[in-house]
């Protein structure tokens, strides 16, 4: 019987120990994010990385419960911006990892719920092609 | 788990004069098409264009009414208006379909008379859908529309159980290439949202003014509360009827000939 | 002094139970998994049946739960000392179904991934939101009467903690039959004794649910169990039929006398196809009028055969349990709308038409899975700690109960 203990607790220790291992090697590179296509309306990029999805768990009651669609924080101008244009010009839904949403939610592994329901993706569909950082 | 986040101020702030050109277009009344013009939105005196950041306001109850003497058997404008403004793709599976608006014919027994009309959510000022909805994901808004928040609704089904007007739907599959302004998704339950995107930019539900331009002009659009509004007017003139009137959920939508 | 001991948990049968248990519970979740990526158009249920299989499986779960606990409850709350060594196997039965219950309800949500959305956010107007405090709040309650049952220094907290927990299941069974008593746009629901008529309901089928794990666990644990006791709880469930056959009637009578309602009494009562055959038969006569025939007579002196008389008559008022929930909640959502009294409708969304449901394998898979979480509870809850009493024999009994018992 204490054989087995310290085998669990063997493995889980060199488990542990290969997790954090692939972390600090970094197996999955850092997402080359394309810019918007238009001028940054709502706040700066470091605040929007971090901030982004208080924004939006904030905004979608105003526009939901209260009727507010004011332009700069609708959710239809974020991917209108954001679009990311495929081969053909035309926009990418989310399925492509190329999405805009997709790109850094992929790297950091979180879940986004919203496509489920919204578009992800402009519907005007035909995109110019995308900046550079 | 909100975070309260001091929003700095935009590097490009967003230019309001374009919203105001749409205000003053709409209060003038302007023709859609030659000799087709905004159909019952009322006066130039009455309509407030209500601004992006404002919020929808009680003292409007927005609410339709349909003369069941003009809409025509065969035809159904409505419905094909509204599954094109929304998205609604049929499946080929009609007892899992969505559907929104539905014609319903009706016929008396005891005279052979018969009637056709659309029925749709009725956003009753009293609506059983948003009693029973566990999280309150099914609520009114306070200009009496009815809708569901998507982002809360966990699919239950309690809400369409509720409905005496059957007016709800659930989406049984996956969706894509959803309208942007009219998002809808697996899982969820949705109904007649009376077009609120189209509203809240001042303009007509697409099944009233498919009605009015491609149909028997049968539907009619506007504010119950306010007295001068040619619904308004009409309600206060004629004899109009609720469905299910016995149930007391004063449902916003009214029958003219029922 | 009654005397409990976990059960052995290693004999084959045992070990087959589990297996079996656990391959129908992966079934549920793999159905579940299923439903849930696809979408409901997989399954039978449609936006005219909203509630289907599941459905019926998760309500006859739960409402069972209310009413295994009554057992305990006859044994610390109104004192009846024969009950009294039941009181355990009790908790555990109702702790196992409510929670069997649950997670067929759950998992077969349109956003089950919503599920702290739907624990967090509440709309107190609703009857379903009360439900989801009253269930989650049943499990602590049960939880805590057991420890007060199982704690030797804690027994004598027992009685208030039976209260609670009596008082509790019959706001949660209230609870649970208002969710259909309160919806007003269907004919076949809205009505102030659905209520009373799933408390009865509770009753009837908790007590069966209990009687069958009392015979199993303690046939498979080789525990003498009496027939003193197997008969006097056979009698009881005979009261509770006949209760809920009382409740049964109203319902349907006081309807019938309406004009307004004859339309969808004639649907189940006579040409409702399915609805109507199950009413009749399953739910009248095999989960009613024959238990009652078979629980309410002079026992056979023959031992085994009247605990098989009684083991029969639970099974069949499990069974006509089923088609009651059946007949009610799809019934009940199979009759059209009536939207414009006395006149005839047809539409593009079946208005006017009785809606036609079958019950698709994922709807019934998820359902059996949630009866084996159910009974997977229970094995390794008798195995794990002392729920069952060593014995249950005639002799074990105190002749005081045995006085009380001939009343």
């Amino acid at each position: 019987m204490s054989v087995s203990r310290y085998a669990f607790a063997a493995s889980a220790v060199v488990l542990a120990g290969l997790a954090g291992l692939t972390a600090a090697t970094g197996d999955v590179p850092y997402p080359d994010i394309p810019k918007g296509q238009g001028e940054a309306c709502v706040a700066d990029t470091e605040f929007m990385r971090r901030n982004h999805m208080s924004l939006l768990m904030h905004q979608r009651d105003e526009t939901m419960r209260k009727g507010i669609r004011s332009k700069q924080h609708s959710l239809k101008e974020c991917i209108d911006c954001h679009a990311v244009p495929g081969s053909d010009s035309i926009a990418i839904t989310i399925e492509d990892p190329k999405h805009f949403c997709r790109l850094c939610h992929d790297y950091a592994a979180v879940k986004i719920d919203c496509f489920d329901c919204h578009a992800s993706r402009p519907e005007r569909k035909v995109v110019a092609e995308a900046r550079t950082k | 788990m909100s975070v309260k986040t001091n929003i700095p101020p935009a590097t490009k702030t967003f230019d309001p004069a374009r919203r105001s050109f749409l205000g003053s277009a709409v209060a003038a009344g302007i023709a859609l098409a030659p000799g087709v013009f905004l159909y019952g939105i009322g006066t130039a005196k009455q309509v407030q264009a209500r601004s992006l950041d404002e919020a929808a306001s009680s003292s409007v109850r927005w609410g339709m009414l349909i003369d069941v003497n003009r809409c025509d058997s065969g035809c159904d404008e409505c419905v094909t208006a509204c599954n094109t403004e929304n998205g609604l793709q049929g499946h080929g599976r009609p007892e899992t379909d969505a559907q929104w608006i539905r014609k319903i014919e009706l016929r008396d027994p005891a005279s052979g008379r018969q009637n056709s009309l659309p029925v749709m959510c009725m956003h009753c000022e009293d609506a059983p859908c948003v009693d029973v909805c566990p999280t309150g994901a099914s609520f009114k808004r306070p200009d009496g529309i009815v809708l569901v928040d998507k982002h809360t609704c966990i699919g239950c089904r309690y809400c369409i159980s509720a409905c005496p007007y059957k007016a709800r739907s659930f989406v049984h599959e996956a969706l894509h290439d959803q309208k942007t302004h009219a998002p809808r998704g697996k899982g969820t339950v949705e109904s007649c949202t009376m077009c609120v995107h189209r509203i809240d930019d001042d303009r007509q539900p697409a099944c009233v003014e498919a009605c009015n331009s491609k149909g028997g002009g049968a539907m009619l659009f506007g504010d119950l509360n306010d007295p001068d509004s040619e619904i308004s007017k009409r309600v206060a003139t004629y004899a109009t009827q609720q469905i299910r009137a016995d149930l007391g959920l004063n449902p916003g939508v009214r029958y003219r000939g029922l | 002094m009654t005397v409990y001991s976990e059960i052995d948990g290693t004999s084959t049968k045992f070990r087959a139970l589990a297996i079996v248990l656990g391959g129908v519970l992966v079934a549920g979740l793999v159905a579940a998994t299923y439903m849930e990526h696809f979408g409901h158009y997989v399954t039978g249920m449609s936006n005219h049946i909203v509630w289907g299989a599941p459905h019926v499986f998760a309500i006859f779960l739960i409402v069972a739960a209310s009413g295994a606990l009554n057992v305990a409850s006859i044994g610390t709350v109104f004192g009846k000392t024969m009950y009294k060594p039941l009181g355990r196997l009790s908790g555990l039965l109702a702790l196992a179904l409510l929670i069997g219950g649950l997670a067929v309800l759950v998992l077969d949500l349109g956003r089950p991934d919503r599920l702290i959305v739907a624990m967090t956010t509440y709309n107190f107007k609703s009857i379903f939101a009360w439900n989801i405090y009253l269930y989650v709040g049943f499990i602590a309650v049960v939880v805590v009467y057991l420890w007060m049952q199982m704690e030797r220094r804690m027994n004598r907290y027992a009685r208030v903690a039976g209260m609670v927990a009596l008082l509790w299941r019959l706001i949660l069974t209230t609870g649970t039959g208002s969710i259909f008593g309160f919806l007003v746009a269907r004919e076949a629901y809205d009505s102030a004794i659905m209520a009373p008529l799933f408390i009865a309901m509770s009753f009837s089928f908790g007590l069966a649910a209990y009687i069958l794990v009392l015979l199993a666990a303690c046939r498979g644990s080789e525990r003498e169990l009496g027939d003193v006791i197997v008969q006097r709880l056979g009698r009881l469930l005979g009261v509770f039929v006949a209760v809920v056959l009382y409740f049964t009637v109203v319902q349907h009578l006081t309807n019938l006398y309406a004009a307004e309602h004859i339309g969808v009494e004639r649907f189940i009562l006579l040409d409702g196809g399915i609805y109507t055959a199950l009413f009749w038969i399953v739910q009248v006569a095999a989960g009613g009028l024959l238990p009652i025939a078979l629980l309410l007579r002079s026992p056979p002196s023959d031992r085994s055969t009247s605990s098989r008389r009684v083991a029969l008559a639970c099974a069949l008022v499990i069974v006509g349990g089923f088609a009651q929930i059946y007949v009610i909640v799809i019934g009940g959502q199979a009759w059209p709308l009536n939207l414009f009294p006395g006149m005839e409708v047809r539409s593009t969304f079946n208005d006017g038409v009785v809606a036609s449901y079958t019950p698709s394998l994922p709807e019934i898979a998820l359902g059996l899975g949630g009866v084996a979480l159910t009974g997977l509870i229970v094995l390794f809850g008798l195995k794990i700690l002392r729920f069952l009493p060593a014995t249950l024999a005639n002799s074990s009994l105190d002749p005081k109960m045995l006085h009380e018992s001939s009343h």
